[in-house]
């Protein structure tokens, strides 16, 4: 077969999704639809209090249904997995409740059985008693003194040097407290001509991928497998052999397409359970959740930040604390690193010479939180986005020159002390002021209808210090497959690693077949998250195509064939004498940074890129209703050069989206630690009609000289400003300030009503 | 056994074939279309009606499957996603899908793709706000939408030249 195109040109070309035949089609492959022979059906009893010891338990009910096959508890967990905690971070969430429950929602107790609705049936038959204890909701609350303590006492999982001092920590919430200190605040804010201090909230809300949570597993005595719809294949084989005792041989964890996945189905979520029940009853599990268990599992942070500016009087941002709470919820997960992470970052893409930033990660009963599409950059760029507008407005400066006053330029030092490299801050933010149309007039509106606008802007650090392998395995009749696990869970990452591959090989991407995760065959990766793999493993993709095209070239010298650079058959058959053998290129990318200091946070290479995002909303709001209307929506990227232009505008644009229910809508409702609205009833994600009147994506020229073909990550940056311009706009509108998310009609109402002192009383 | 749980034998017409099949009362559409029949295009999320990634059409009409009992297929003409290609010929709507890039994650894609079937029978010449208003009871947490109503006019110019033509 030939598939050569004689000149590459497959970088940069709106390539169509690979499978996007399989997915108009309805056929498209998820773990959702796997069954296996003589599988039995999981369903969770979960706890139905916040915080308690758990007095007893009986399940004797629900093992005598007909058609139970076991009902698994945490003493059965135990036989199998002594010690059976685990998080990426902390070890301190169990694959069963053990002793006491930290949330409503935590699993209790498992049923199986081969018919779903009977073991579902069973499961509401489990009695469950509780001795009460304290509870604690609040992020800041639960770093007071008198708060209730969520666990006893705290246990890092050993793989963070700046965790190590908590280890075996008693009566504290606080798991992580990242500090940064540059220069000199304190004597910064004593000589200032202004000083601005500004509190914002933001609340939970939840992921909400289509295809819910599901993992299925199956087993021998000796080995395991993990079909799971999971973003970080290599970390779930890693942290599930861990808890096992066993090498990470004996554990293969394979995944297909994602139904999405946004951050919730990353490190170990259900693949532990499944694995011990597998192991249990020798027979497959599988654990499908439906939507309302979701909001149990894994959810965004609620956060209080507090922003407090040192600024001259011709508006020069001196001096900058940041105090930021993340409400981690009951268990860890990874919310310490974005702790750390995303913490450096809140002060914003500002030139700013003294910053001291405490950034706390606490524990509190509510589900747990972690990353949701920017890993917590929307909110603290909502926050000092925010900040930044008040101030502008308070010093009669217009929004966008304040901004261009006080912006990070490249070369300048970031908070960390790194210099900022390949980040086009300035562009994206000149880019955001044309298309606005800034400096035109503009249609303020008139009566009870008001109209504003609002710009933002945000940036955001790669995740480091990770690494990408990837391999290429060119066949005997010259077709070609890539092994790689980055999992495409609708960001395009098969297609855009299959370009990759085929520009080195010089052939076309569709003759590429991009092999799913399965880790008994497909080589390490972190994990689909953080918008890391176009730029690392899309490196790792390019070096072991250009490493299985160096192999071929020197095949063909050494059979005294003319140098050809595109997979070809004759090879094969001229080396070994028939349609045989492999070409094996293998690329690993392990790029270099520099971990924040523990006492400073400073660091001198704090992250492999940059990602800058920016919004513009122009916005109407109903002086009688408080309901606002997103006339228009502008959303500008830096993400280097595309890899496949039209998959950048959908990656875009789909952020954009996303983040306007956390706007506009999304906040997942608690009565004493109760969810309230835990349905796609009550809870509102975004449909057609709640879009932006227009919606434009743009992206500006720029490279990132250490990205695939100048490229970099692209899957969040259109999330980084949308919450602040629309808060910013509706300022604009009507002149009221809104410092909660999100910005239902109710709440810009009651600002309203606060504006002409005449308050709502509280519902 | 339990008298409510006894399997019945239902018949009906799927994606143009007559067929039969053995379900308990509690079955709905969905798991009667995945497990009898390995189709898996209609797919429940939600559970309640809300995200469309269930839609069958029964009888020419769209319907839930997650809320649609199995037992009241007897009888009827159902038409899943799979039907709409022929064989390696995509239809007009579908091939829009993909040339716009209409979707992302693809879970919520043929509850779209039959809606829009259905809208393009009833109006063959929507405007946006009849497509954002027919398709608001689809959810597509990717955010798609904009993509989507792009691929609905597409679909809508093939629609035509092909009735032209």
């Amino acid at each position: 077969m030939s598939t050569a195109i004689g000149h590459s040109a497959q970088v940069g070309r709106s390539v169509p999704r690979l499978e996007g035949r399989e997915k108009v089609t309805g056929r498209a492959e998820y773990i959702h639809n796997l069954r296996l022979p003589g599988m039995l059906y999981g369903k969770i009893f979960r706890s139905t209090v916040a915080h308690a010891r758990i007095r007893s338990l009986d399940v004797s009910a629900a093992a005598a249904v007909d058609g139970v096959h076991r009902v698994i508890t945490a003493e059965d967990v135990r036989s199998i997995v002594p010690d059976p905690y685990y998080g990426p971070v902390f070890r301190d969430q169990p694959v069963l409740a053990t002793g006491k429950v930290h949330h409503v929602g935590e699993p209790v107790a498992l049923v199986l059985a081969a018919d779903p609705h009977i073991a579902q049936t069973a499961a509401r038959l489990i009695v469950a008693e509780y001795d009460a204890l304290p509870a604690v909701f609040d992020e800041v609350e639960a770093t007071t003194p008198a708060a209730a303590i969520v666990h006893d006492v705290l246990r890092p999982a050993g793989m963070f040097p700046d965790l190590k001092h908590l280890e075996g920590r008693r009566n504290t919430n606080l798991h992580l407290d990242f500090k940064l200190r540059r220069g000199d605040v304190d004597a910064a804010f004593a000589a200032a001509e202004h000083v601005f201090e500004h509190t914002f909230h933001t609340r939970q809300v939840m992921h909400t991928p289509l295809e819910p949570l599901v993992s299925l597993a199956e087993s021998t005595p000796s080995t395991v497998t993990i079909h799971t719809a999971t973003q970080m294949p290599s970390v779930a084989r890693v942290f599930v052999a861990a808890l096992l005792g066993w090498p990470e041989n004996r554990v293969r964890i394979r995944t297909a397409l994602l139904g999405g996945g946004f951050g919730a189905k990353t490190y170990v979520k259900l693949e532990a359970l499944v694995a011990i029940a597998s192991l249990l009853t020798h027979r497959p599990v599988k654990i499908s959740l439906t939507m309302e268990e979701q909001f149990f599992v894994i959810t965004k942070h609620a956060n209080t930040l507090r922003l407090k500016s040192a600024v001259t009087r011709d508006g020069r941002i001196v001096a900058r604390r940041c105090e930021v709470w993340w409400n981690g919820g009951a268990f860890a997960d990874i919310g310490p690193r974005l702790t750390q992470k995303s913490g450096f970052t809140a002060a914003g893409p500002y030139d700013i010479e003294h910053v001291h930033i405490d950034s706390y990660a606490v524990y509190t009963n509510l589900p747990p939180a972690a990353g949701l599409r920017g890993f917590g950059i929307p909110t603290l760029t909502f926050a000092y986005e925010s900040h930044t507008d008040l101030i502008a407005r308070a010093l009669d400066i217009d929004p966008l020159e304040f901004r261009r006053k006080n912006i990070l330029r490249d070369g300048r030092p970031q908070a960390t002390g790194t210099p900022m490299k390949d980040a086009a801050t300035e562009a994206v933010l000149e880019r955001l002021a044309k298309r606005m149309n800034w400096d035109a007039a503009f249609d303020r509106g008139q009566g009870t209808l008001r109209r504003g606008r609002g710009i933002a802007i945000g940036f955001k650090a790669s995740i480091s210090h990770t690494t990408s392998v990837a391999i290429v395995n060119l066949f005997a009749d010259g077709s070609c497959s890539l092994y790689c696990n980055t999992v495409d869970m609708g960001q395009g990452s098969d297609t855009a690693m299959a370009q990759i591959a085929a520009e080195a090989l010089d052939i076309t991407t569709e003759a590429v077949k991009v092999v799913h995760a399965d880790t008994d065959v497909t080589p390490f990766d972190m994990g689909t998250l953080g918008s890391r793999s176009t730029f690392h493993m899309g490196n790792a993709v390019r070096l072991a195509a250009e490493d299985a095209r160096d192999k071929q070239l020197a095949l063909a010298a050494e059979l005294g064939l003319p140098p050809e650079t595109t997979p070809s058959a004759e090879l094969f058959r001229k080396k070994y004498g028939m349609q045989a053998g492999n070409i094996i290129g293998i690329g690993t990318f392990n790029p270099h940074s520099v971990a924040p200091d523990l006492a400073s946070g400073l660091s001198p290479d704090v992250t492999p890129f940059w990602m800058v995002g920016g919004t513009g909303a122009e916005v109407e709001v109903d002086t009688e209703t408080g309901h606002v209307r997103i006339l228009r929506l502008v959303n500008i990227a830096d993400l280097g050069k595309p890899i496949n232009p039209q998959i950048v505008e959908t990656q875009l644009s789909g952020g954009a989206v996303m983040q306007l229910g956390c706007t506009m809508s999304e906040c997942m409702e608690y009565v004493d630690g109760q969810l309230t609205n835990g349905s796609l009833a009550d809870y509102k994600i975004p449909g057609m009609r709640d879009m932006p009147e227009y919606m434009e994506n743009d992206y500006v020229d720029s490279r990132q000289h250490s990205g695939p073909h100048g490229a970099k990550g692209v899957g969040e940056t259109a999330t980084f400003g949308v919450s602040p311009a629309i808060v910013n706009a509706i300022h604009d509108a009507v002149g009221v300030r809104l410092t909660a998310l999100p910005v239902t009609a109710e709440a810009v109402y009651r600002a309203l009503r606060e504006q002409h002192n005449d308050p709502l009383e509280e519902a | 056994m339990n008298p409510d749980t006894v399997p019945s034998v239902i018949r009906f017409t799927l994606n143009g074939r007559p067929v039969s099949a053995s379900i308990a009362p509690h079955h709905n559409l969905v798991e009667m279309l995945q497990d009898s029949f390995g189709l898996f295009g209609a797919r429940e999320s939600c559970g309640q009606g809300l995200c469309g990634c269930c839609t069958v059409l029964v009888n020419g009409a769209a319907v839930s499957g997650c809320l649609f009992f199995a037992a009241f297929a007897e009888g009827a003409d159902l038409v899943t996603v799979e039907h709409l290609a022929s064989g390696e010929q995509l239809s007009p709507v579908q091939e829009a899908f993909i040339e716009t890039g209409a979707f992302q994650c693809g879970f919520c894609t043929p509850g779209f793709v039959l809606m829009v079937h259905q809208l393009l029978d009833a109006e063959p010449e929507p405007t946006d706000d009849d497509i954002r208003h027919y398709l608001s009871g689809n959810l597509c947490r990717c955010g798609a939408y904009p993509e989507i109503v792009k691929a609905v006019k597409l679909a809508a110019q093939k629609l035509k030249s092909r009735n032209a033509s």
